[in-house]
């Protein structure tokens, strides 16, 4: 472990440099520098879509323990940038175990660094801000100057449309729930009568995601970002789901327009950028957030309930809340974060839409915040027996919190 | 919801002495609960018999009763002050269970007082077996299967179902006490017996095995609103079979996806919401097979636990402080998180770095018990190590624990097939030194999948412990000129600079030498709860070999206190309580105080005691680091006991400022040959003796001094290896296999002096003035340990003219040693002379109990006048001679370790103490027994069975006893003794000689206090252990000295006149 490693940089635009020792794919990343804080679930922050563009930092030391299994992929394959670890293990213990984590990187392309003071660095981000890195496990692209070029002349996430990148060719249907899980674990509820059909927009969308909506009695079907409000029309839902995904929710091209016209007629639910996207659908603003949420131990405080769930959150982006109040749309602040005060949820006073802005899915982290999706169906099924139901008189009811 | 305001006073009851399975955590946790509590402007009632404590000191409640904790006690207690609520989980199982007591017996309704924390219903639904099954079982979680047995009967019944080997958990008992695990089926009955026995209910599970499976903890809390979180993920390194607190443990869990580890998470939120503890934390414990993952619930804690002081001290979230305020009405939501300053506690710690914990055991100290882990808990301390890897923080850890390891040393085998044997005997049952067995069998070519066979270890662990070994052979087979580069790299792999040293040939010195040539210096990082997503204020540092150091020391005047590291028999939480004194007095008097310790059980190692924490292993390489990085203007290392003492000369050659008594003075009294010197100067007496380093000079001693001798190794604590000889051939054998004696480690051996009375007196002095804190005269006569024996304050029974010789020597002593600070001094007393035995010009042992007794903090005194204060300045300038008396009673772990003998020697046992006030000796002692156990009968039934030379002197205690009502049972001898000294007795026959013996007649109930007295003779002191066994085995009081005999005597006699009263600490000592 300790001889002939083959070295790997990663150099930020600021001009801070790491040496360390490469693992995964030789190759070059170049991508936002951001930190996640969760202690396990390494495999589901590498295949989550939302991280394209970025380069992953985790605060915890010890990754590759548990190796990958194909059961907690959250996409088809990494989207991400690099990756960076203090110390990753090239042998996996643990029954599920299909691959070894640097064997995975390696056959998907991704780079990583490892042996580096990941917590200097993660300090260097906390007090700098989010900024563009270059990771290089090419031996022969370790020039510290030629990488500080590179990461200076490398677009910002502002701006970039990176659903467009990483959401779906065609539409498909999705009927998995999640995985059976371990004997012994609390009982899961059934999955209830009657279904309904589900268009989910996919910015980058995780597959936990559309589990849980299986799981709720939908009839997934997954839709490209660029689906328009007629075609996921022509698929006569009762409800359209919009997915979270990576970067600037601004730069996602042509969406608000189809929102808009989507929540003239139907339940519309977001999470994360489709938080995002809803609040500019209703004419709010986003803002970039100086480092971001990245991890699951986030307190995120129900503002009806005064209940706080601890989270798990990625994201860059938030809704900025004056903004909201300013366009004049009927629209009330449900979920804050504890820790900044960032707007996390969001509910309509007069119309069937509800978002939030953290992962209720989990996948990684706690399932405390399950129960939008109960609450999802519920509102969806009042929808559909022709009740006036808003998304307000949903996030205020005790809704039934088990997922 | 704020805190309530119908509460005004509440009760807090502690856990009482440090016994195996309930140490000094409890008063790290329970002077959190208090000083959170009175923060919030709540009047704090506090009950708790151990001394030794924060806690107890007299500024944490605001009232504090150093009593006896018993129900009539406590309902006193409410009686006087009218307590609103009763918080009952900080105090360990100890407060749990008389908290149920107090309830089920109505108390707590009759005065109207409330639990808070956890209910009645959710402990009975935690701790009852049955009730925890059927909850689990309501939840959908699934549990071993098993069964719980009243009866030896309904045991066999459920066995048949749930297979051997079997688990047997005594329910409502603590450390897993009584418990044990049926390998095979003939063992079956006996620990189902031993473990009815120890369950205060009488009620036992009988459990599926499952051994071999990973185990978990995870510690929970709770809101009232219902918020749950997680603070802490552990995992064993040891797998399930060995109790969790003689495992290894490492934080976070390392072994699970998140999957698994969020199935985890949601079952023990159901749990704790079906338990219904409300506020407060719970510690929860799982199983999971590691072929297909599967979940079992182990069992549940509702209260603070050793594993919340643990998670504590690994995530930097202060559990016990958090739950007392969460039982007081707060929400999560609505406390600060102290180290961010500007984030709520409603969240999930998350950390960048691994927690190792590693147990500390002294089975050395009971021959003859065998050293197997198994379900109930027998390590005594534990030492914590953070670093950023685990393999960093495991060879952190395994310095730390100051057991002679650097590192992975090979164990010492026997050469060819039969070391061979002898290592793998270690690897297939859990030992204390498995983990170097492991070691060396991958050293020796062995592979991680035999060892994960044989052991159940994961196999992550093994291959960061086979990284360790293959690193160790790499930097072995290096040319001298690579290691310079080799440095960084090894030490980030935790290697310390001896073992380096080790592997290269070469000292210690050189390779430190070497790193600070090339700059290989360690940086450090702090605990923040957050992994750094937030600033941190509190500067909580361990270290690491990186870029960023995070310490950034201040320019203020520093001291810098050197703890005691793991707990062990004979260095215990008063060395804490010490170091804790220092730190709080030096910080009232404006200095910035630095605390470096490796103990997570400890007050010292509370983020907020000192101004900074370094949580670090006290070696030599490790103190010199933080000391170039902190530069104080001095270090205090007389005050954690023998740990910092050792390292005293070292620091100070390496230009280090000690603080107070130079190294030099402590080597003057320490060094037998140099304090003969002082004692010869001073006209001191000290029992005839001298240093041996080798056995012929043994000899020589002994034959110029005389038979017996008491022979000990030089610079130990805790009577280490210390034992009376009565002839030659006893003394080669000592010398030869007990200590190795060698010139580098020379022998004392000293006349014994029999049936003399021992004597100990903590002092202080600035250099100009001596002021004695405490004499304490022993109950126990010398030749026990000071540390075992009973003692009082002020003495009961010396003349005045011994008392006014041992100040005078006392104070000579001092001013000759140059002592600055504290200092003890124990004599031995026979026929009016006066023997100096030893000074230790250090904190010791008895210095929270003299503190208490005399209500002056004499800890809180020498750390002043160690930074220069007189003690004139500090305005103590005189003894202090309280009217009541104060007596100190040790309590021992023998009821964890099956097969040790009860005798009392000069070997310490002990590993707690209690402490009894009153306005008489007598009340004082009967206090101190009731405290320790030993429930003095006011009638009933003695038995007596004493050696030849104690017959005559038992005579009047038996007697006395008999006019108080007492029947008497002797064996044989001393009921013929007796008989002619005209008590009415009735003969019993010894084990063996008839029936019923002795023994039978103890099983039979028959007994209700043992005098049991036994000369030198191994021969007897074989006959007479199952007597003492047995005695132990049904909580009998018993007593193995005639001084300790007649005093329980006049104890049983002041009970008779009154019962006892209760009185408050502030009351004793008005300010």
């Amino acid at each position: 472990m300790r001889a002939n490693r083959s070295p790997a940089r990663l150099v930020l635009a600021d001009g801070t440099s790491y040496r360390g020792s490469a693992f995964g794919a030789r190759t070059v990343g170049v991508g936002e520098v951001c930190f996640n804080t969760s202690l396990m679930g390494y495999q589901e922050i590498l295949t989550d879509p939302s991280y394209a563009g970025q380069i992953v930092v985790m605060t915890y030391t010890q990754i590759g323990n548990v190796g990958v299994n194909r059961e907690d992929d959250e996409s088809e394959r990494p989207r991400l940038e690099g990756f960076v670890a203090k110390e990753v293990f090239e042998q996996a213990s643990n029954w599920r175990s299909q691959e070894s984590l640097p064997a995975f990187l390696e056959r998907t392309g991704v780079p990583g660094i490892a042996g580096i003071d990941t917590r200097a660095l993660v300090r260097r981000i906390r007090e700098g801000g989010a900024q563009i890195g270059v990771l290089s496990t090419d031996a022969a692209q370790q020039d510290e100057a030629e990488l500080l070029r590179r990461a200076r002349g490398a677009a910002p996430l502002d701006g970039r449309d990176l659903a467009a990148e990483v959401t779906c060719a065609a539409p498909y249907d999705w009927t998995q729930g999640r995985w059976r899980g371990i004997e012994g674990q609390v009982p899961r509820p059934a999955r209830p009568e009657p279904s309904y059909r589900l268009v989910a927009y996919d910015f980058g969308i995780k597959r936990s995601i559309v589990r849980r909506l299986v799981e709720q009695g939908f009839d997934v079907t997954v839709v490209p970002a660029t689906t328009t409000a007629a075609q996921a029309l022509s698929h006569r839902p009762d409800g359209i789901f919009l997915s979270n995904g990576p970067g600037d929710p601004a730069a996602v091209a042509g969406i608000r327009e189809h929102v808009r016209t989507l929540a003239q007629s139907l339940p519309i639910f977001g999470i994360c950028l489709g938080h995002q996207i809803l609040g500019l659908a209703l004419g709010g603003k986003t803002v970039k957030l100086k480092f971001g949420h990245h991890g699951g131990n986030q307190p995120g405080q129900d503002l009806a309930t005064k209940k706080v769930a601890i989270c798990a959150e990625n994201h860059g982006y938030a809704v900025d809340a004056p903004s909201l109040a300013a366009a004049g749309e009927p629209v009330e602040i449900t979920h804050v974060n504890l820790n900044d005060g960032t707007v996390e949820g969001l509910a309509h006073r007069t119309r069937p839409i509800f978002s939030v802005q953290y992962h209720p899915e989990a996948s990684p982290g706690p399932h405390d915040a399950v129960y939008f999706f109960s609450r999802f169906r519920e509102m969806v099924r009042r929808h559909k027996a022709g009740e006036k139901v808003t998304g307000a008189q949903i996030a205020a009811g005790t809704a039934d919190t088990k997922g | 919801m704020p805190k309530r305001e119908d509460i005004h006073t509440i009760l807090v009851i502690g856990s009482g002495p440090i016994v195996i399975g309930q140490a000094c955590e409890f008063d790290y946790s329970g002077t959190q609960g208090c000083k959170s509590l009175r923060e919030e402007g709540y009047r704090v009632v506090l009950i708790n018999s151990n001394p030794a404590t924060i806690m107890t000191d007299p500024e944490t409640a605001d009232r504090t009763y150093i009593e006896p904790m018993t129900l009539e006690n406590i309902e006193k207690i409410i009686e006087c002050e009218k307590p609103d609520v009763l918080l009952p989980t900080l105090g360990g199982q100890t407060a749990l269970n008389l908290a149920v007591d107090l309830a089920e017996r109505g108390v707590l309704a009759k005065h109207g007082v409330e639990l808070i924390g956890a209910n009645l219903a959710a402990i009975h639904k935690a701790e009852d077996r049955q009730l925890f099954r059927e909850a689990m079982q309501r939840i959908g979680l699934s549990l071993p299967r098993s069964g719980v047995a009243t009866s030896l009967a309904e045991a066999r019944h459920i066995v048949k179902d749930t297979g051997i080997p079997a688990i047997i958990r005594p329910s409502f008992t603590l450390g897993g006490t009584g418990g044990s695990i049926a390998f095979h089926e003939s063992e079956f009955d006996s620990r189902v017996e031993w473990a009815l026995s120890q369950s205060p209910r009488h009620q036992c599970l009988i459990e599926e095995s499952v051994l071999g499976w990973k185990e978990y903890e995870l510690e929970v809390m709770r809101d009232h609103k219902d918020n749950v979180v997680i603070i802490c993920s552990i995992e064993n390194f040891d797998p399930m079979g060995v109790h969790t607190g003689d495992s290894i443990t490492v934080a976070p869990a390392q072994t699970l996806t998140d999957r698994e580890y969020q199935e985890m998470r949601d079952a023990s939120i159901a749990i704790i919401r079906e338990i219904g503890v409300e506020t407060g934390g719970s510690n929860i414990q799982f199983a999971v097979n590691p072929r297909d993952g599967k979940l079992v619930v182990v069992e549940m804690n509702p209260r603070v636990s050793r594993s919340s002081a643990l998670a504590s001290k690994a995530t930097g979230f202060p559990i016990a402080k958090i739950a007392a305020k969460l039982a007081v009405g707060y929400t999560l939501d609505e406390i600060r998180n102290d180290i961010t300053r500007v984030t709520p506690a409603s969240f999930e710690p998350s950390i960048d770095y691994v927690v190792t914990k590693i147990p500390r055991f002294t089975f050395e100290k009971f021959p003859g018990v065998d050293n197997l882990l198994t379900t109930q808990m027998k390590s005594v301390g534990e030492v914590m190590a953070i670093g950023r890897t685990f393999k960093e923080s495991l060879q952190k850890a395994v310095r730390s624990l100051e057991i002679g390891h650097a590192g992975f040393e090979s164990p010492s085998l026997p050469e060819g097939p039969d070391g061979e044997r002898a290592l793998w005997a270690q690897i297939d049952t859990p030992r204390p030194g498995r983990l170097w067995a492991i070691a060396e069998v991958l050293r020796r070519g062995g592979s991680v999948e035999e060892l994960y066979a044989r052991t159940g270890i994961d196999p992550w662990f093994l291959r960061n412990v086979a990284e360790i070994v293959a690193h160790e052979q790499e930097l072995i087979a290096l040319p001298a000129a690579q290691r310079a580069a080799a440095l960084r790299p090894a030490k980030q792999a935790g290697f310390s600079d001896r073992r380096l040293a080790a592997l290269w040939g070469t000292q210690e010195d050189d390779v430190r030498a070497l790193r600070q040539t090339h700059g290989v210096l360690p940086v450090y990082k702090r605990v923040d709860t957050c992994a750094a997503e937030f600033e941190a204020f509190t500067p909580y540092l361990y270290s690491t070999y990186e870029d960023e150091c995070e310490a950034r020391p201040t320019q203020a005047r520093k001291v810098m206190i050197l703890g005691g590291g793991p707990n062990r028999i004979g260095q215990g939480i008063e060395f804490d309580y010490c170091c804790v004194h220092a730190s709080f007095a030096l910080r009232e008097a404006g200095f910035e105080t630095i605390m470096v310790n490796c103990n997570p059980e400890t007050v010292s190692t509370d983020y907020d005691t000192s101004d900074r924490l370094y949580f670090e292993p006290l070696t030599l390489e490790d103190v010199l680091a933080i000391v170039e990085k902190e530069k104080p203007l001095g270090l205090i290392v007389q005050y954690g006991g023998q740990t910092p003492l050792r390292l005293a000369l070292a620091l100070e050659r390496a230009g280090v400022p000690i603080l107070g008594t130079s190294p030099d003075s402590i080597d003057r009294a320490e060094d037998r040959e140099r304090f003969d010197v002082v004692l010869e100067k001073l006209g001191l007496l000290r029992p005839p003796g001298g240093v041996a380093r080798s056995i012929e000079e043994a000899e020589k001693v002994a034959a110029r001094v005389g038979f017996p001798v008491l022979v000990r190794p030089s610079y130990v604590l805790g009577g280490r290896a210390m034992e009376i000889v009565h002839d030659v051939n006893a003394l080669r054998g000592y010398m030869r296999y007990a200590v190795k004696a060698s010139p580098e480690h020379p022998v004392l051996v000293d006349r014994f002096l029999a049936d003399a009375t021992e004597v100990d007196v903590d002092a202080i002095c600035d250099g100009e003035r001596v002021v004695i804190g405490g004499i304490m005269e022993h109950i126990e006569q010398a030749g026990i340990h000071s540390g075992d024996s009973a003692c009082s304050i002020p003495p009961y029974s010396l003349t005045k003219t011994v008392i006014d010789e041992i100040l005078e020597s006392t104070r000579r002593l001092a001013l000759e040693l140059g002592v600055k600070g504290l200092m003890n001094v124990q004599y031995a007393v026979k026929a009016g002379a006066v023997y100096v035995i030893e000074v230790n010009p250090r904190a010791s042992r008895t210095v929270p109990f003299v503190s208490k007794a005399i209500g002056r903090p004499l800890a809180k005194l020498g750390a002043l006048v160690m930074v220069g204060k007189t003690l004139a300045e500090l305005g103590f300038t005189s003894e202090i001679w309280p009217r009541h008396f104060s007596v100190k009673e040790a309590v021992f772990p023998f009821v964890k370790f099956p097969g040790a003998d009860t005798l009392l020697g000069p070997e310490m046992k002990s590993t707690g103490e209690v402490m009894g006030i009153d306005s008489d000796f007598g009340r004082a002692y009967a206090k101190a027994q009731i405290e320790a156990g030993n429930s003095l009968p006011s009638a009933g039934t003695v038995l007596v069975s004493v050696k030849l030379e104690d017959r005559a002197g038992i005579c009047d205690g038996v007697r006395e006893l008999a006019s108080h009502g007492f029947k008497v049972l002797a064996t044989p001898g001393t009921a013929e003794a007796l008989r002619q000294l005209g008590v009415l007795v009735e003969a019993v026959p010894k084990v063996g000689q008839g029936t019923p013996d002795v023994v039978q007649r103890i099983e039979a109930g028959d007994v209700d206090l043992v005098i049991n007295t036994v000369g030198s003779d191994a021969g007897a002191v074989r006959d007479s252990a199952s007597i003492r066994r047995a005695a132990l085995l049904r909580n009998l009081p018993y007593f193995t000295t005639l001084a300790g005999a007649r005093a329980a005597v006049g104890a049983i006699r002041a009970l008779q006149l009154e019962s006892i009263g209760v009185r408050a600490l502030q009351d004793i000592h008005p300010r």
